[in-house]
């Protein structure tokens, strides 16, 4: 007969926290909930940056001809727009909630790394404020999101804000490439015991499936990179065709890193709506195996379809139909997990509560999205589609109704648990439907504009083409688009203050993070849970539910599963001892960082540069010194 | 005081004492520096793409400079030798480490950081003297390709001996720490990696036609 979790007649020893206090503890905590808010706050406060950056394009559109901004600073936001949203916002709020939710969900005290996990999150804060510092030292990037080459080159972006794009994406790439590294070996190698791979919750198995996209999608980046700051600085012509250079590898290595990078972007809100919906229907996940692998086959997949990216460049019908198959191949395990999303809530005994309502916006929205992206994937049609607002329609429908939609949905779901009150549930759902009706207004139409011929990236359209209505509905809707952030912001200040208290599983989940207390003390679990199901506290709490079964079987009791679960756990008197807070991560991001301002102006004023660089690897020598030292006294027998 | 006085002869025997207490049995810095090699082999495989899509193009061009007349095999061939030898001295500061043989692990441990400081001054000089003769990175294609990806794979012989350095500075300040092994390991692991690395760039830009 197997073996329960043996009873330990007493609590665990705890040492004591050593969190400094204020503003010191922030600047040195190496605790994955405390990182996990820091990630979500300055990520947030970058996506009110970004949503700023798109008003002021939706005014300069609102009207044709309109002279609200001039055309280089429109260049500068939409590329600066973009810029934020995928690498300051969306990234970084999916890697939040992963960190404050993954090892909570899979039994653990932290992450695998917890000072490489601060250093992350300090690499991150600082790579995005260099990006933004590019504003005041003589103009943002100014060539788009993708920033392609020649328009990248020093002929056509004569300031230094490509040199910023390059350098400060770095230093957060480096943030992003740690991070993954801490999300695989914490999600392998840290799972409570009988959490098997069959029983992770689906949320870690997307951030699982990204952190592998990161580290093998990003180098491509980083070299292209190299290659562009080398071309402006350093008299190489890796995409100069006078030299015999030839833009389009830029493309080519953009692409291979920037396809999986929207996977990286919506995996992780797939895994929350996999997490909200069958909480919020009383059901389990219809198909698990199925959502799990179509995660693993979108993932492998997306790696085999970057020149969908580049079908109006003239690679030859070969290589178009190749990739062409791909992507709509990549299509079916989306569909997939659509399905499976539906027959989770169909027959569910449905909560309405705003986590809800946010999931299964999700789940509309991007049925829009991916239809637009199916039409995107034949090379005749995206001929004419590509580089014109159909593609911006699709691109919002995916990012914001998918990716936003899904993040919205984390929040509230995980608001009560993070902050210990509950978010006011009326706003809620007051927030969802103007945002839903808005963000319609506002990109639906672009589909429409972009089938008449409306180019994207253009600061300015021509009286008569009549575009003039469809544009001033969009601003309109972006602008309600914000009032209903406002509103979110509004609930969560006013919750902060006054929110009901939230007990520990106020949604009555059944995964581990609702385990324990809203907010969860600072190591956790007072004692490591033992897993015998993918719902391991509906077997303490519902031990007389039968487990999932056939209509018309009858199925097991969940206590009669848990006993002739296998799993023999012998659990030690471990005390628990949590990492100390140190210095050392954001003094090495410090160094790190100066050495990137060095690197940044090295091609234009040598010495002095290469003085900072020297500074900053001195700078990042000590920390390394100081994080060698702190490690070393905090082994356990210290 | 350190109750692990863990003296593991073999690979199998350190694996037991360093996973301890994880899902798979393996250490999880372990698990990460593989991790991160997986990413590098990505950042030099893309190097490595952009060196073979313009050598044909550098061949048709009017500044052509050609690898096989441009780069001396013989003094890169001692150096790539230097290299390999390093990794040996590798392999043997960590089997004196995991021995308990401290003075021979120091031998062998600053043999590697010698051998792997003579290729780096090596590739300088290899540096100068190509630069002088007139290839540098602005010259062709090819100078364009050599030195980013030589570059690139240099910086990562000079971080790897600042890690071996430190790993050795590391242990002498604490000899009796139980992660000692496993730091030496890891330094080790980065260390063979790149010297793998540099065994497919000298393969595929100095000996191939």
């Amino acid at each position: 007969m197997a073996t329960l979790e043996r009873q330990v007649g007493h609590t665990p020893t705890l040492v004591p926290s050593k969190e400094l206090p204020g503003w010191l503890g922030w600047l040195t905590t190496v605790d994955h909930k405390k990182i996990g808010i820091m990630y979500i706050v300055s990520a947030f406060f970058f996506f009110l940056i970004g949503g700023i950056e798109a008003l002021l394009m939706r005014v300069q559109l609102g009207v044709p001809e309109n002279t609200f901004l001039s055309p280089d600073v429109y260049n500068q936001m939409f590329t600066m727009h973009a810029t934020t949203m995928v690498f300051l916002a969306i990234m970084p709020l999916n890697v939040g909630f992963g960190n404050y939710v993954v090892p909570l969900m899979i039994g653990a005290r932290d992450m695998a790394f917890p000072r490489l996990n601060a250093l992350s999150i300090w690499l991150f804060i600082f790579g995005g404020l260099m990006l933004y510092l590019s504003f005041i030292v003589g103009g943002a990037p100014a060539a788009g999101w993708f920033a392609y080459a020649p328009l990248s080159t020093k002929v056509f972006s004569p300031t230094n804000g490509m040199d910023y794009w390059v350098v400060g994406l770095t230093i957060t790439g480096v943030a992003s490439i740690a991070g993954a590294i801490n999300f695989i070996v914490t999600i392998i190698n840290m799972r409570a015991p009988g959490m098997t791979f069959n029983r992770l919750p689906l949320f870690a198995w997307m951030t699982l499936i990204v952190s592998f996209l990161l580290i093998f999608a990003f180098p491509s980046l980083t070299v292209a990179q190299v290659q562009l700051l080398f071309d402006r600085n350093f008299g190489t012509g890796f995409f100069l065709p006078e030299r015999g250079g030839d833009p389009l590898l830029w493309q080519h290595l953009f692409w291979f890193f920037g396809h999986p990078e929207v996977y990286i972007l919506i995996l992780p809100a797939m895994g929350i709506v996999s997490e909200v919906l069958p909480t919020f229907s009383r059901k389990p996940i219809f198909g698990y195996a199925f959502v799990a692998y179509s995660g693993v086959a979108i993932g492998f997949l997306g790696f085999t379809v970057w020149a969908h990216h580049m079908f109006a460049v003239g690679l030859g019908p070969l290589a178009n139909a190749i990739f062409s198959a791909g992507s709509f191949l990549i299509g079916v395990p989306t569909g997939v997990k659509i399905f499976n999303w539906i027959a989770t809530i169909y027959g569910g005994s449905i909560n309405l509560k705003s986590p809800f309502y946010f999931a299964a916006g999700f789940v509309a929205m991007f049925v829009i999205g991916g239809i637009s992206g199916i039409t995107l994937a034949s090379p005749p049609l995206d001929l004419q589609q590509t580089d014109s607002y159909y593609v911006v329609a699709h691109i919002h429908y995916v990012l914001f109704g998918g990716a936003i939609f899904g993040l919205f949905a984390g929040a509230y779901y995980w608001f009560p648990k993070i902050t210990g009150r509950m978010l006011n549930d009326r706003l809620g759902k007051i927030h969802f439907w103007l945002m839903l009706i808005s963000m319609n207004v506002t990109f639906f139409p672009m589909h429409i504009l972009g089938t008449e011929g409306m180019p994207r990236r253009y600061y300015t359209y021509e009286a008569g083409m009549g575009w003039e209505v469809w544009n001033l509905l969009e601003t309109i809707g972006a602008f309600a688009m914000a009032f209903s952030i406002l509103i979110f912001i509004f609930n969560v200040v006013s919750s902060l203050k006054h929110g009901e208290r939230a007990e520990a599983d106020p949604w009555d989940g059944a995964t581990l993070e609702w385990a324990v207390s809203s907010p969860p003390p600072a190591h956790n679990f007072d004692r490591t849970p033992v897993v015998h199901s993918r719902r391991p506290l509906w077997d303490t709490k519902y031990p007389d539910l039968e487990v999932a079964h056939e209509a018309g079987s009858h199925g097991m009791k969940r206590s009669e599963a848990v006993k002739q679960d296998q799993v023999h756990h012998v659990e030690g008197d471990e005390a628990i001892h949590l990492p100390s807070p140190t210095f050392a991560p954001i003094i090495v991001s410090f160094g790190v960082t100066v050495l990137g301002f060095g690197l940044l102006y090295l091609g234009t004023s040598g010495g002095m540069t290469a003085i900072a660089m020297v500074v900053g690897l001195v700078i990042m020598g000590y920390g390394i010194v100081r994080w060698v030292r702190d490690a070393h006294a905090d082994l356990p027998q210290h | 005081m350190s109750e692990h006085a863990a003296v593991a002869h073999t690979a199998h025997e350190a694996g037991h004492v360093a996973g301890h207490g994880t899902s798979t049995g393996l250490d999880s810095r372990k698990m990460g520096l593989w991790a991160f090699i997986g990413s590098e082999v990505l950042i030099f495989g893309s190097l490595i793409v952009t060196y073979f899509i313009y050598k044909p193009i550098n061949a048709a061009r009017p500044d052509a400079q050609l690898p096989h007349e441009e780069l001396g095999i013989m003094f890169t061939s001692l150096l790539a030798a230097i290299l390999l030898a390093s990794s040996v001295t590798m392999v043997m500061s960590l089997a004196a480490a995991r021995n308990g043989d401290k003075r021979m692990f120091q031998i062998w441990h600053l043999a590697t950081i010698g051998l792997g400081l003579c290729f780096l001054g090596g590739q300088v000089y290899e540096f100068y003297e190509l630069s002088h003769h007139g290839l540098t990175l602005s010259s062709s294609l090819l100078g364009m390709t050599f030195y980013t990806l030589t570059g690139f794979h240099g910086t990562h012989v000079a971080i790897g001996a600042t890690w071996l350095f430190a790993v050795f500075l590391k242990v002498r300040a604490y000899p009796d720490s139980p992660e000692n092994l496993m730091d030496i390991e890891l330094s080790g692991l980065y260390w063979h990696f790149v010297d793998l690395v540099w065994v497919a760039v000298f393969t595929l830009i100095y000996l191939l036609p």
